[in-house]
């Protein structure tokens, strides 16, 4: 009998090491709390850091999905240790001798209204990095009205302890570098700013993307968080911020403002976390067994862990992990389930 | 702008405010900025609406003026306050209603201070006990006058004589409500609607059928600043942020400003002359200001009592347009009158302002 | 008219509408290299003019996108054209050009 491996979360952590475990001969089954597979990556346009079209690269997760079982509108109803395994009941009425679990639950978007001084949800132009995407999906959005001026607001509830979020999101610099070109390419006459505190270009190929954002698209990089954002009698937004590589206070008028939310661990994720009794880091992502070493593993046996349930990720780090977890699985199942060892001799040789 | 988003803030600040029963204490600067304002709020509350609000000749300045100008030390003003509170208790109230928003902020901070350093509150418990023989005690509740008027708002709106609409046109007055720094800035959840988008003045003006007008600079500070004033050599600082607020708010022709502070009324009025007289420039219509008032004020006006009794004579602004506005009768020969019908002077004539 | 003794104040903040696009963007057209500036202030930790007088390339370069055009020029009038800041640059920007192209572009009145 082949072993049991229950999957929290749809995203692409999720689905990615859905695959590969199924690949290692395991029977996988995947459970999604909405009505679609691939998280936020399904609500993306394009990808940094070379507008890889997102729906390519949730298509080539999807397609390898052969074999996963994947049930979506599913709640874990109860989930409690037994022996070896756990026993799982979803919310379908379906139970499961799951004898791994891997929770991959990724992450919420910040709420960018808790930012009260930008007026998300209260200002005719305000929107965020989520809502951008979605545009340049569909083309459709009535705040976006043919703009001349344009900010992007990094750290929307990132490096901000009255937010409740002193981390960084890792992702958000590059993806407002990324939509300040979009943004450019798609209104060449307007003026684009980017607020910043750090411009953390990390990532392979980012700081060319940086520097073709500067050089190629004039995209003017302001060093300052912007601190508040009130509305104009013409309805344009009145912007307030510190250009602080000039020491002087700034002002500025703008017909967009875009703001950067970053990633908070998800709500739902929580939940789960809650029904499996793990710990959360002082950051609110659940504890690993090791950062170093063991980032995919849980302190609790048989639990295991891929994508942004640990904290902010890339996409490309997020799938990487992934890959991590199902190997450490595969480790783990083997060592404490030794039959899983030979079938999976019998497929390597079958291959 | 969105109504809906600003209706979902005002709905997550939102604080408890009892209904009855409330230990009154005075602003030091209204009393004469402004002496009619403390008179109206307790006639207001106490016989328009039939309400339980005590006030003593004990209690003292809580002490803000001097802290804020760096004069006397933290443990100092904490002492003045304990006593007041200690007076509170000793006439058998818990709740605690102050006029002056300086006071209701150092009020705020007070107790949290007391709340974050147990060993602080204790100190200052026997200082108090040392100086004044007076038990310590702590407010159960802590309001600022204004979140009680909120409070009454619809109660005081169902009595109205006059509503905030302009009588001539049908349109409801354009209205800039301004709040005091040290209302909700400190503590956002201390004030009502919060600190970005505060709804004390602007819930006032709605029930009053007045609409608020949300400029750009509605945020920024009076002018006031303390040491921004009481220093000549500063008060450019002052005269200047009171400008750009002026200038911000020009171009949505506010009927009136109502505000919650002993400061903000004071420097927003007086300031219009000095800006007239540097620049040449008014800010209402023909040559006329802006009028100021405060939120007693403009529910006196709504409740129907007499504009020189609620001393709107002690105005730089004159508030004549907005009285013709809201289509409320008065005597301009009583306007230099006093209580006892004597002639109380007048101000020189400004040379730009009317 | 009243002598208070005391009056307006010019405000220090920087009004980014006051910035003229058209002007930078004709730099830029002629000195592509100007938008690459990081502001990391190599050319002003070396600059030998800077020492002395309120030269600084990398806050030239800033004020002019800050639409104040004139401080920006100021900053550049003690330059020497000695060329250290183009060996320092991390960005490869010929700042020597550059500054030329700076006051030819905006020593022109409008």
């Amino acid at each position: 009998m082949r072993n049991n491996v229950l999957i929290i979360g749809g995203g692409p952590a999720g689905l990615e090491a859905g695959a590969n475990l199924q690949r290692l001969g395991y029977n996988v089954l995947l459970v999604e709390h909405s009505n679609t597979l691939g998280g936020h990556l399904g609500k993306w346009d394009r990808l940094f850091p070379s507008g890889t079209p997102a729906s390519g690269a949730l298509d080539k997760l999807l397609g390898s999905m052969d074999g996963v079982k994947c049930f979506i509108d599913t709640e874990i109803q109860s989930i409690n240790r037994l022996g070896k395994s756990y026993n799982v009941i979803l919310s379908n009425g379906i139970t499961v001798l799951a004898d791994a679990v891997l929770v991959a639950t990724g992450f919420d978007l910040f709420q960018a209204e808790k930012k009260e001084e930008y007026g998300y949800g209260i200002y005719d132009h305000v929107i965020t990095n989520a809502d951008l995407e979605q545009y340049f999906k569909t083309g459709l959005d009535a705040r976006i009205n043919a703009p001349k001026k344009i900010g992007f607001v990094h750290c929307v509830g990132s490096r901000d302890e009255k937010s409740g979020c002193r981390s960084c999101s890792k992702v958000c610099c590059a993806t407002a570098v990324k939509q300040a070109c979009e943004m450019k390419a798609a209104f060449p006459d307007a003026q684009i700013y980017c607020f910043y505190m750090d411009l953390r270009m990390f990532g392979r190929h980012y700081e060319d993307m940086y520097l073709e954002a500067q050089r190629d698209y004039g995209i003017r990089f302001i060093r300052g968080r912007v601190a508040e954002v009130s509305e104009n009698i013409d309805g344009s937004l009145s912007v307030k911020a510190e250009d602080t590589v000039s020491s002087k206070p700034l002002k500025v008028s703008l017909d967009l403002l875009v703001l950067m939310a970053g990633m908070r661990p998800s709500v739902s994720g929580q939940r789960i976390g809650s029904l499996l009794g793990m710990q959360n880091e002082k950051d609110g992502y659940f504890e690993v067994l090791s950062e170093i070493t063991s980032q995919q593993r849980s302190p609790i046996p048989g639990l295991f862990l891929a994508g942004a349930a640990t904290g902010p990720k890339t996409l490309p780090d997020t799938l990487a992990d992934a890959r991590g977890a199902a190997t450490q699985i595969d480790k783990y199942l083997s060592a404490i389930f030794p039959k899983a060892k030979d079938l999976k001799q019998l497929i390597k040789t079958a291959w | 702008m969105i109504y809906e988003g600003k209706q979902k803030i005002w709905s997550e600040y939102q604080k408890e405010i009892p209904d009855d029963h409330y230990f009154y204490v005075r602003s030091c600067i209204r009393q004469s900025f402004f002496p009619a304002s403390e008179a109206a709020f307790l006639d207001i509350t106490r016989n328009k609406l039939g309400k339980d609000i005590f006030e003593t000749e004990h209690h003292t300045t809580c002490g803000g003026i001097a802290y804020h100008s760096d004069a006397i030390p933290q443990e100092t003003v904490m002492t003045i306050i304990a006593r007041q509170f200690a007076l509170m208790a000793k006439y058998g109230y818990e709740n605690y209603v102050c006029s002056c928003i300086t006071s209701f902020g150092l009020y705020c901070e007070t107790l949290e201070t007391w709340r974050e350093f147990p060993e602080l509150q204790e100190k200052i418990a026997e200082t108090l006990w040392k100086t004044c023989r007076l038990d310590f005690a702590k407010p159960k509740y802590i309001v600022h006058a204004s979140d009680l008027i909120y409070h009454y708002r619809n109660q005081i709106a169902a009595l109205a004589k006059h509503k905030l609409i302009n009588v001539h046109t049908g349109e409801p007055l354009r209205v800039v409500e301004h709040i005091g720094c040290h209302y909700s800035k400190m503590f956002p959840s201390k004030g009502v609607g919060g600190a970005e988008y505060p709804y004390v003045l602007a819930g006032m003006v709605e029930a009053c059928g007045g609409t608020v007008v949300d400029y750009p600079e509605r945020r920024h500070c009076c002018g006031f600043g303390f040491r921004q004033y009481f220093i000549k050599a500063n008060r450019g600082y002052s005269l200047s942020n009171t400008y750009k607020k002026f200038e911000s708010m020009e171009p949505y022709h506010p009927d009136f400003i109502v505000t919650n502070c002993p400061g903000c009324p004071y420097f927003m009025d007086r300031w219009q002359y000095v800006i007239a007289e540097e620049t040449g420039k008014t800010y209402g219509e023909g040559s006329h200001g802006i009028p100021v008032l405060t939120y007693e004020e403009m529910m006196g006006l709504v409740l129907g009592y007499d504009p020189w009794d609620l001393g709107l004579q002690t105005h730089q602004v004159g508030a004549e347009p907005l009285l013709d506005k809201m289509g409320i009768q008065y005597d301009p020969e009583r306007k230099y009158l006093g209580a006892k019908g004597q002639d109380i002077g007048r101000p020189a004539c400004p040379s730009c302002i009317k | 008219m009243v002598d208070f003794g005391f009056g307006l104040l010019a405000s220090s903040r920087i009004n980014l509408d006051l910035f003229d696009k058209e002007k930078f963007d004709s730099l830029a057209a002629a000195e592509p290299d100007v938008r690459k500036c990081i502001a990391c202030g190599s050319c002003t930790a070396v600059c030998t003019a800077g020492k002395f007088t309120p030269t600084s390339l990398r806050a030239a370069i800033e004020e002019l996108q800050n639409g104040r055009d004139e401080v920006a020029m100021n900053m550049l009038k003690g330059c020497q054209l000695c060329g250290k800041c183009t060996m320092v640059c991390p960005r490869g920007i010929n700042t020597r050009h550059l500054i030329l192209s700076i006051a030819k572009i905006y020593s022109k009145k409008k």
